[in-house]
């Protein structure tokens, strides 16, 4: 049986400039008012399918995506508005997406699951659980071959980690010496299922290292940590010591998708998770040292909401693309 | 002036020339180096171009077929070869999840260079894992391109342009033709958009690909000893179909057979058939035949894999019932 308590609340210095601090906690706002308004919005009808929340999990992709540089190639998940976000993409280009309309990073093709953005080598947004990771590793076999200085840094679930998938591509990139980070974000559910209802080793790390790559364990509540040890990690990948494997131990606050009635998990366990958001604890941390104030909070706060609003306007101002396009884009020609 | 070679080293020479020409081609799967490659086409590749570039795999098809998606939306120009079809459906989630889909579910922002290779079809006694005619499944898949050489030229002259487009193609080459041999002209060229007529006739058009020309080609033979005269076309291209090839065909013989080693039941036989009804229908004399593997697992027994796919008496016999 694994722990499903929430870890003690992250605490101690945070060793950034009050500039770094605050762009990061800017970042975990944005994320987490888009996906507020997402919700809302997918209530409102506006967006349909699936649609996957990064709530309460948003120190783990903005704190690693900021260790990253912009040549680096990002592969995701279906539940990757945020890394899209932090990444560079355009609210308002998210938000049309989501929408179906033209002015999406797909032009409606994608929706939620799918956002790519070529300008900042996000190769998508992977709606199969597992997909994304041999990809990874042929990205990382390419900029080898090149002779790129560029890692690719994979994200993906803890259910992707009962894939074959996750195996097969774990010894492919560490026989190869590929330089590829694989960021496993364990949020305990693989859906519905726990961890330990569908692994017989509940410890990932152990699964990694037996492949043969160093693998390393993070609080993904706390954003500092998430940033340090994945900083570290990307200059061992990219120093050529070829891939490494982290987890991130985080929580998602709400449902799976929004078909998801919860009646796998104690809602008590879901609320001491909630008393770890990052974002309130990392705002606690920052003021106790003098770093942030609340009325720069609250100017972060306006501004991500204005952000929103803004992507929202811009999403509801698309236009769909036209019928008669339908079958563009299957063929180069 | 013409050369004579067979079809695996027509593949091997096409292969030769695309590690030569292009320094992005590399050559990826189970056994293609070390080994000299399943069926030797990469016979001394290792050698000359190095572990890098001829990449030995572990037994990983959805690993190895996925890692050259990716390398292909890095930049460079993969070659996979699955070892055969039957291998493939362990691959087939990143085949069709990701290698077909990647364009279109990014809106065009990116697209899939890779040119994957497999062998495909029975006939060699290998029972039922091993002798799968899957490429009619393939080629019901939007986003991909499938094709089936199967003559020295196509062997010689497919991958070229497959490696220059910028999708994603499959290539099936059917185990029965490796040790074809065949002139080659000098002043080949082959593409990969349409059918070809490989025997010109008038009594009935018989449509086939891959192994399954060889045997269309000696039914014809035989007919033309009865005095019936076969028209033979090559789809060559599977996905997308030359349906104005198959219909002047068609509209000249007034008949025609479809000749498939996949299983009859949602056959790619079935799709030729549909496009014949759907665009000669009236210069149809008789209904349109098909000769297909029967519906059965293939068995390893030799008189009964024989009997279960379509051999050159079956097309005669359904030529000559078409008939009368």
């Amino acid at each position: 049986m694994i722990d499903h308590r929430a870890p003690p609340p992250p605490a101690g210095p945070v060793p950034w400039d009050k500039k770094f601090a605050l762009r990061l906690l800017a970042d975990m706002v944005r994320i987490r008012r888009m996906e507020e308004k997402s919700a809302e919005m997918y209530g409102a009808g506006m967006i349909r399918g699936f649609l996957h929340l990064y709530i309460g999990e948003e120190a783990t992709g903005v704190g690693a995506l900021h260790a990253l540089q912009p040549e680096d190639n990002i592969v995701a998940t279906y539940r990757e508005h945020g890394h899209a976000l932090v990444r560079g993409m355009d609210m308002g280009v998210i938000m049309a997406e989501m929408y179906g309309k033209r002015e999406g990073c797909a032009h409606g093709r994608g929706g939620s699951m799918h956002l790519f953005d070529r300008a900042t080598r996000l190769f998508g947004g992977n709606a199969i659980v597992g997909g994304g990771l041999p990809l990874a590793v042929g990205l990382g076999l390419a900029a080898k071959m090149q002779n790129e200085k560029r890692i690719t840094a994979c994200f993906f679930g803890d259910g992707a980690v009962a894939e074959g998938a996750f195996h097969e591509s774990l010894n492919l990139a560490a026989l190869w010496k590929l330089p590829v980070l694989f960021c496993c974000e364990n949020n305990l559910y693989g859906m519905g299922t726990a961890l330990e209802r569908s692994e017989s080793q509940t410890d990932l790390c152990v699964k990694a290292a037996s492949y043969n790559m160093p693998a390393l364990k993070v609080d993904g509540m706390d954003i500092v940590a998430v940033h340090e040890i994945t900083k570290q990690a990307a200059q061992r990948v990219r120093a050529g010591e070829g891939p490494l494997f982290v987890e991130y131990q985080t929580y998602r606050f709400r449902a799976h998708s929004m078909f998801d009635a919860e009646l796998y998990r104690q809602k008590a366990e879901v609320e001491e998770w909630k008393t770890r958001g990052p974002i309130h604890t990392f705002s606690a941390r920052l003021k106790a040292e003098g770093k942030l104030t609340e009325e720069e909070f609250l100017a972060i706060d306006a501004r991500a909401n204005a952000e929103v609003d803004a992507a929202v306007a811009f999403a509801e101002a698309g236009t769909w693309e036209p019928v008669e396009d339908l079958l563009r884009d299957v063929h180069a020609s | 002036m013409s050369r004579k070679l067979n079809y695996r080293e027509a593949m091997r020479e096409a292969m030769h020339e695309a590690l030569v020409a292009d320094p992005r081609v590399f050559l990826m799967g189970e056994d293609v180096g070390r080994y000299g490659g399943t069926y030797a086409f990469s016979k001394g590749f290792l050698d000359e171009f190095g572990p890098e570039r001829i990449r030995d795999t572990p037994l990983s098809e959805l690993g190895f077929v996925g890692a050259g998606i990716g390398a292909a939306l890095g930049g460079m120009r993969p070659i996979v070869e699955v070892m055969t079809v039957n291998f493939s459906l362990l691959a087939l989630d990143q085949i069709v999840n990701t290698a077909a889909a990647y364009r279109h579910m990014s809106g065009g922002q990116f697209s899939v260079p890779l040119v994957i290779r497999m062998t495909t079809g029975a006939g060699r006694q290998l029972a039922a894992q091993h002798s799968h005619s899957l490429e009619g499944w393939y080629a019901h898949i939007p986003g991909i391109k499938v094709l089936a050489p199967a003559t020295i030229e196509d062997a010689r002259g497919m991958l070229a342009p497959a490696l220059a487009d910028p999708d994603p193609v499959v290539i099936f080459e059917h185990a029965g033709l490796f040790n074809m041999e065949g002139e080659l002209p000098d002043d080949w060229t082959v593409d990969i958009r349409s059918a070809k007529v490989r025997r010109v006739g008038r009594d009935v058009a018989i449509i086939t690909h891959g192994g399954s020309l060889p045997k269309a080609m000696q039914a014809a033979e035989q007919l033309a000893a009865a005095g019936i005269e076969a028209e033979v076309v090559d789809l060559r291209v599977l996905r997308p179909l030359d349906t104005a090839t198959i219909a002047a065909s068609v509209a000249k013989c007034h008949r025609a057979v479809v000749v498939d080693e996949g299983w009859r039941t949602g056959s790619l036989a079935a799709e030729v058939m549909a496009r014949i009804m759907e665009n000669v229908f009236y210069e149809l004399d008789a209904p349109v035949a098909r000769v297909c593997s029967e519906e059965v697992p293939i068995p390893y027994a030799r008189h009964l894999e024989a009997a279960a796919l379509p051999q050159p008496e079956k097309i005669v016999a359904a030529v000559k019932e078409m008939l009368g």
